[in-house]
């Protein structure tokens, strides 16, 4: 018999595997996390290149980008948030269908950034809830992939039905 | 070519045109009621059928002519700019003739013009807002108004009830924020350009 077998093994535990609900749950989830391209400015640039093959989003099971709210669990939101677009933003989270997270890319989504000024908003987190932030400039693909593991992390930890129990109170739509 | 010659023959006989002198390039101020006859003729028969620019300046709130236009005009044939100075009458609701028609590259940088300086174009045929959201309340690149903005509503009710985000002046914090272009680069980012003051302290005098 094999000594450093883990896991599974079917002659002692037959047909079934116990373990909880929330780690099979999340184990599913965090692999197939459908992002979703809200690229505002160059940020999105920077999104595309570590959808390509040198970073490679897919490693993590990332890359179906999807351009639907509708398909996508998580908005990456990749630029630069005006006042006129903070609308939008927050209502294409609202379509999006729970669970859902966000990541803020680079400095201006997450603060405002260079931009001190009347048009721009001081970071996405005035209109919907970050689950992430990038820092950089915009980042490179890698402090982008070191993100979404981070969320890969968080959705690990997550209690799994903690979106049924929640009550739709904060959505613009029903 | 654009000698002296040149010049001569297009402020002879148009007294609406007076030339002002500056370096770079041929520089004229043209009566607003003027421009548009005045366009067409630099288009169709001087061969200045290129709008490179159109846009203002805001010349101060004691100036005594507040707002004029800038056009620039650029010639293919003469390989060489134009500008036109156009001074707005009335300070307090600035108009000014809409060159939309003669080019219609115009269209859009009158529009931008007017959201941000409050220029009204007459005959213009959609002088609406372009940048800012229409009920956007002031005109952002006039003297008066501070960069870091003024509070306004969100131009989304419904987004604000359920966050509770609004237009508020953005921290300035000294700023605003310049890279230096000399030294090492990784100490290049950009940053407030007086950092001897900040929201909470006051700029010292």
């Amino acid at each position: 018999m094999v000594t450093n077998e883990v896991g599974y093994n079917s002659k002692v535990e037959g047909e079934v595997i116990v373990t909880r609900a929330d780690a099979v749950v999340n184990w599913i989830r965090k692999h197939s996390v459908w992002p979703m391209p809200m690229g505002l400015a160059c940020c999105a640039i920077e999104l595309m290149a570590s959808a390509a093959s040198r970073y490679d989003i897919s490693r993590f099971g990332m890359e179906v980008m999807r351009f639907s709210p509708r398909q996508s669990d998580c908005m990456i939101v990749a630029g630069t948030v005006t006042y006129k677009m903070a609308e939008v933003v927050r209502r294409i989270y609202d379509q999006m269908g729970d669970p859902k997270w966000v990541v803020a890319m680079g400095a201006c989504a997450s603060t405002g950034g260079m931009y001190r000024s009347y048009a721009v908003m001081q970071g996405v987190d005035n209109v919907v809830p970050v689950d992430v932030y990038v820092s950089g400039c915009p980042p490179r693909p890698e402090a982008l992939l070191d993100a979404m593991m981070k969320l890969q992390d968080k959705i690990g930890r997550e209690p799994a039905i903690k979106n049924l129990s929640k009550k739709p109170e904060s959505s613009l739509v029903s | 070519m654009i000698d002296e010659d040149f010049v001569k023959s297009v402020l002879s006989g148009r007294d609406f045109l007076s030339l002002i002198h500056q370096n770079d390039c041929l520089t004229l101020n043209c009566e607003p009621e003027s421009i548009g006859e005045f366009c067409l003729f630099l288009r169709d028969e001087q061969t200045f059928d290129l709008l490179v620019d159109l846009t203002a300046i805001d010349h101060g709130t004691d100036a005594d002519i507040r707002f004029s236009v800038v056009v620039h005009l650029y010639s293919l044939i003469h390989k060489s700019y134009l500008r036109i100075h156009i001074n707005c009458t009335d300070n307090e609701s600035p108009v000014a003739p809409s060159l939309s028609s003669v080019f219609p590259a115009a269209n859009w940088h009158e529009r931008e013009v007017f959201d941000m300086f409050g220029i009204q174009f007459t005959d213009h045929p959609n002088m609406k807002r372009i940048l800012m959201w229409d009920d956007y309340p002031y005109f952002p690149l006039r003297k008066e108004f501070p960069l870091a903005g003024i509070d306004v509503p969100l131009p989304a009710a419904d987004v604000s009830e359920v966050t509770g985000a609004k237009v508020e002046p953005a921290p300035m914090m000294g700023g605003p924020f310049v890279s230096s272009v000399t030294g090492r680069m990784s100490e290049a980012e950009p940053r407030a350009k007086d950092e001897s003051w900040t929201e909470d302290i006051e700029k010292p005098l």
